[in-house]
């Protein structure tokens, strides 16, 4: 068992999401940078299905109530419990050691898999926690426990040469953009703009949506569309022509038009995004 | 417009863009009654359907030949074939009078145009379990009210443009309230969490 100390700004439950609810209004959910979230769970052993713990700018401190296997992915944050600890690395730790995640040097969501997996009840198939709906495990509070599960399909991997793609550089080389279904709805030069500018992720941005803010994506159309079916990653624009790309705990439908779509998968989509710390400026390409 | 045109949404899916709510039902209905290889997800909406397919297994154009095929059957099959839901509603909205005063009718006639059709969900959105219910009478397809509630109960039963739907559980809402089931209609520790689901025929029964 794991007990809660501080939960930082925000920690959940995640896993690879919610399969087969979308046509009944439950939205996909899961970790926001799925490809940290996988490699936590591979450093220590664990089963793909298994949950872990997505932190949101560091500050979480657990205890450990028994003897466990753990790592860390993702946004990189000075860790401690037996001492300094290495990042994407497995680290077997004895009974009563705290972890305490510091502020992160890099990117914005870390991942803490824990050999066995986190042990939530599954809703509707999974352990993932929906900020949007609720459905899923509660969010971490201070003194709450959790449990271990057994999810394990092998041992520990102890290779030093295991990391993940510099969140960074992705951002800094330009985020993957491929066109969306509304693309028509949008003068041509909102294309230009979308994959020309500089675009400043905004505070208000979380597992719901990406809010950037830049030039203005000017719509060659008024008008409304009726409700579309949403997929993360699809960007949407609003009247006030500053783009949200849609996270893991979007709705399943929206209104506004959608102008472009940044692909789930590969270093340079929807998980490089999932690192983008507000007030840090991104940019977009076509492939 | 033509029927059944195919939109870009990334390397994994496409928006299917239909012209009538008939031809929405007809597409998810065809597109998922058999387990079509290939096919990871549909999922309906107003007026556009999205597929989630898998391009190893499955091409753009074998695709498209399924579109097509599924737009030119008839969505009267699905209506007669589909499972009937009964709701017993009681007509106590908040909104009920108003809405009998903006249709010009009373009270009793309202509630007799609302509970007098058999609906279809067409999709849901907004939140789990909400179901988008088509074949609501023109005349009570009202605009949404210009501010919406912070709070609606669960269970309103509500108008909101062409559809109707019931809130599974409390929360802000924009909709048109007639009444309330004590049904209900979202729970996800139920083998079938949604009532709701798409396809479903629903007859609102007065109570």
């Amino acid at each position: 068992m794991i007990e809660v100390l501080q939960p930082g700004l925000l920690a959940t439950v995640q896993d690879l999401g919610r399969v087969g609810y979308v046509d009944i209004g439950v939205g996909r959910s899961g970790a926001a940078d799925l490809a940290a979230h996988r490699l936590a769970n591979r450093l220590v052993g664990n089963q793909e299905t298994a949950a872990t713990l997505e932190i949101t700018l560091g500050g979480l401190s657990l205890r450990l109530r028994h003897a466990a296997t753990i790592a860390c992915t993702g946004a990189w944050c000075h860790l401690t419990g037996a001492g300094a600890m290495d990042w994407h690395r497995a680290l077997s730790l004895p009974a009563g050691t705290t972890v305490r995640l510091g502020w992160p040097i890099v990117g914005l969501r870390s991942y803490l898999a824990i050999r066995g997996g986190v042990a939530a009840t599954p809703v509707l198939g999974s352990r993932s926690t929906d900020t949007l709906s609720g459905l899923g495990p509660p969010v971490l509070t201070s003194g709450m426990v959790l449990d271990v599960g057994h999810l394990i399909a092998g041992d520990p991997v102890d290779d030093p040469s295991v990391g993940l793609p510099d969140p960074a550089r992705a951002l800094s080389r330009g985020l993957i953009v491929l066109p969306g279904p509304r693309l028509d709805w949008f003068t041509d030069q909102a294309w230009d703009q979308l994959v020309g500018a500089n675009w400043a992720v905004q505070a208000t941005s979380n597992r719901i949506g990406y809010r950037l803010s830049g030039p203005p994506l000017e719509r060659s159309r008024s008008g409304e569309l009726p409700s579309e079916p949403t997929l993360p990653g699809a960007i949407q624009v609003p009247p006030d022509g500053q783009p949200i790309v849609l996270g893991p705990d979007a709705p399943v439908t929206g209104g506004y038009p959608v102008i472009g779509i940044v692909p789930r998968s590969g270093p340079d989509g929807l998980d490089a995004l999932a690192q983008a710390r507000p007030g840090r400026t991104l940019r977009f390409r076509g492939r | 417009m033509s029927a059944g045109r195919l939109l870009p949404y990334g390397d994994r899916a496409v928006l299917i863009e239909l012209s009538a709510a008939e031809e929405v039902i007809a597409v998810r209905d065809g597109l998922s009654r058999p387990a079509l290889a290939g096919i990871v997800a549909v999922v309906p909406a107003a007026r556009t359907v999205l597929v989630e397919f898998d391009p190893a297994i499955l091409s753009r154009e074998a695709l498209s030949e399924l579109v097509q095929t599924a737009v030119a059957t008839p969505a009267p099959n699905v209506i007669m074939t589909s499972d009937l839901v009964t709701l017993p509603v009681y007509y106590d909205g908040a909104d009920l009078a108003e809405i009998a005063a903006w249709v010009g009718e009373s009270v009793e006639a309202v509630i007799a145009l609302h509970s007098e059709p058999d609906y279809i969900v067409q999709f849901c959105g907004f939140s789990p379990g909400f179901g988008y219910l088509t074949g609501l009478d023109p005349r009570l397809q009202l605009p949404r009210l210009d501010s919406p509630r912070p709070s609606v109960p669960a269970g309103s039963v509500a108008v909101a443009g062409e559809f109707t739907g019931v809130y599974p559980r409390s929360s802000p809402g924009g909709w048109r309230l007639l009444g309330h089931t004590d049904a209900t209609v979202f729970d996800p520790g139920r083998p079938q969490p949604a009532t709701l689901t798409p396809g479903t025929r629903v007859r609102f029964v007065p109570t």
